[in-house]
């Protein structure tokens, strides 16, 4: 399979960083933009919808890692952190907005939307779920829970399923956009049941033509 | 648009204009896309002249009425605010008639209970009729009861601002019902049909429980996905904008109330 011509390795740690910060750049974009008027005449919704879709965008490009790897002979296994707390970062922004902008802080309407409205709780359910796989995202958490850090990180899969299950709810019609966002999640996640065959299947040719 | 002239008409508003660019490019105008932005950016396509609306149904003169004659009706400007159900809200200077002069002339007969109201199709000019995936089934539809489309405040609107309404706003007539969310005021209408029974609408078609054909603005009862006791004035507040509480039929209580005596809008939402 061809390779992409490798980073050099003194800048493959800078690559990471520099990851982290164009990853930023969307929301400190938007940001300049809601408080300049460049975002319309609703700027509070459109700047918390905007960071939703990039939270998707993040989280579903971490998916996209291993993949890449296993049919594209990509590695970018250094940048699968960045993305995923990058997501995170956004999830986060984009519950900021809603709760301390969009609904000013009123925490009792914050609550009410919680309980009852099921597309904000499965959005909640997202943000808390992203928690622990946040904390966890470090080398020194990855060697203490071992084989668990494995099991625990495949929530993951339940948290895209429920972030796009969120993204669609919220919608009034189905469009082109969220059609789009469904077809690439289900693709990772129905990618993930095959995967276990699939390698087994590239090995046993491997071992045939070796 | 082209410049317009009314009289001042009886409903006045003590409150703040929404500013007339936040007027013309927020829109919800689905034959253009879906976005807030896309009626303004993608109805450049769309003629709006010549026109014509059919008046039909049980009537006793049912009749064709061409854009020229509609817009030789008594126009009155009339500031009402505007309630959209996904929870914001404008205050916009219409000019329009109401649609009772237009109904009297077609003389409704006894059996006529609703009217309902029909957008036009053309895919060539509104992209949003056109392409794989489109949001609603076409024509958009709407319907009133009829002493809803008789009530005063109820117009046909053929300009704002003191001009005729840009394609964005449901050129070149449109339906405004005040105290009803925004849906229910139907644009570019080229059907108006007398019925006997209450006739379908198209958000209650695509979803029941969201939208029913009543649709009063009623800040006690919730959308099923968002409350509706407070609303977001379009064009103020920029990234702190303060959420006013919704007023029960937005304000028109002492004027449509009665319509409603005895119906619990719980059920008739």
């Amino acid at each position: 399979m061809p390779a992409l011509p490798a980073l050099p390795k003194r800048l493959q740690g800078p690559s990471v960083w520099a990851l982290y910060v164009i990853g930023l750049i969307p929301a400190a974009w938007y940001f300049y933009q809601a408080a300049t008027g460049g975002l319309g005449f609703n700027p509070v919704k459109t700047f918390e919808h905007l960071l939703g879709i990039w939270a998707l965008r993040f989280l579903i490009a971490a998916l996209l890692i291993t993949p890449l790897r296993d049919l594209a002979g990509i590695n970018w296994f250094r940048y699968r952190r960045a993305l995923g707390l990058l997501g995170f970062y956004y999830v986060l922004m984009h519950f900021g907005v809603y709760a301390l902008l969009d609904l000013r802080l009123n925490l009792g309407a914050v609550w009410a939307d919680i309980v009852r409205r099921p597309y904000i709780t499965i959005g909640m359910l997202c943000l808390v779920l992203l928690i622990p796989l946040a904390l966890t995202s470090n080398n020194w958490s990855i060697k203490r829970l071992g084989s668990r850090w494995g099991s625990l990180h495949k929530l993951s899969y339940l948290i895209i399923a429920g972030g796009i299950l969120h993204f669609i709810l919220a919608r009034k019609s189905m469009t082109l956009e969220p059609v789009i966002y469904l077809s690439l999640v289900t693709a990772l996640l129905v990618y993930r049941l095959i995967r276990p065959k699939l390698l087994d299947w590239k090995r046993a040719r491997r071992v045939r033509f070796n | 648009a082209a410049p317009l002239q009314a009289m001042p008409g009886p409903y006045k508003l003590d409150e703040k204009l929404t500013p007339k660019d936040a007027v013309t490019s927020y829109n919800n105008f689905y034959e253009f896309g879906v976005g807030k932005s896309d009626p303004a950016q993608n109805s450049g396509d769309f003629k709006p002249t010549p026109w014509a609306v059919s008046v039909e149904g049980l009537v006793n003169k049912p009749k064709t009425f061409g854009l020229e004659e509609l817009l030789k009706m008594p126009l009155e400007e009339r500031t009402y605010r505007m309630r959209c159900v996904e929870g914001w809200s404008m205050v916009i200077p219409w000019i329009g008639f109401p649609l009772k002069a237009l109904l009297d002339q077609v003389e409704p007969q006894g059996s006529a209970k609703y009217v309902s109201f029909e957008t036009v199709v053309r895919p060539s000019e509104m992209p949003g009729q056109s392409g794989f995936f489109q949001p609603l089934p076409w024509p958009y539809v709407e319907g009133l009861r009829l002493d809803e489309a008789n009530h005063p405040l109820t117009i046909l609107a053929v300009g704002l601002y003191g001009e005729t309404l840009p394609n964005q706003n449901g050129a070149p007539i449109r339906l405004v019902v005040p105290w009803k969310y925004g849906f229910k005021g139907i644009k570019s209408i080229v059907k108006i049909k007398l019925v006997e029974k209450q006739p379908e609408t198209t958000w209650k078609n695509s979803n029941a429980r969201e939208y029913g054909f009543y649709s009063n603005v009623n800040p006690a009862v919730d959308h099923p996905r968002w409350s509706q006791a407070t609303e977001q004035r379009i064009g103020e507040g920029g990234l702190f904008p303060e959420r006013r509480p919704t007023l029960p039929f937005n304000g028109y209580a002492d004027e449509v109330a009665s319509l409603y005596a005895g119906m619990d809008l719980k059920v008739n939402y």
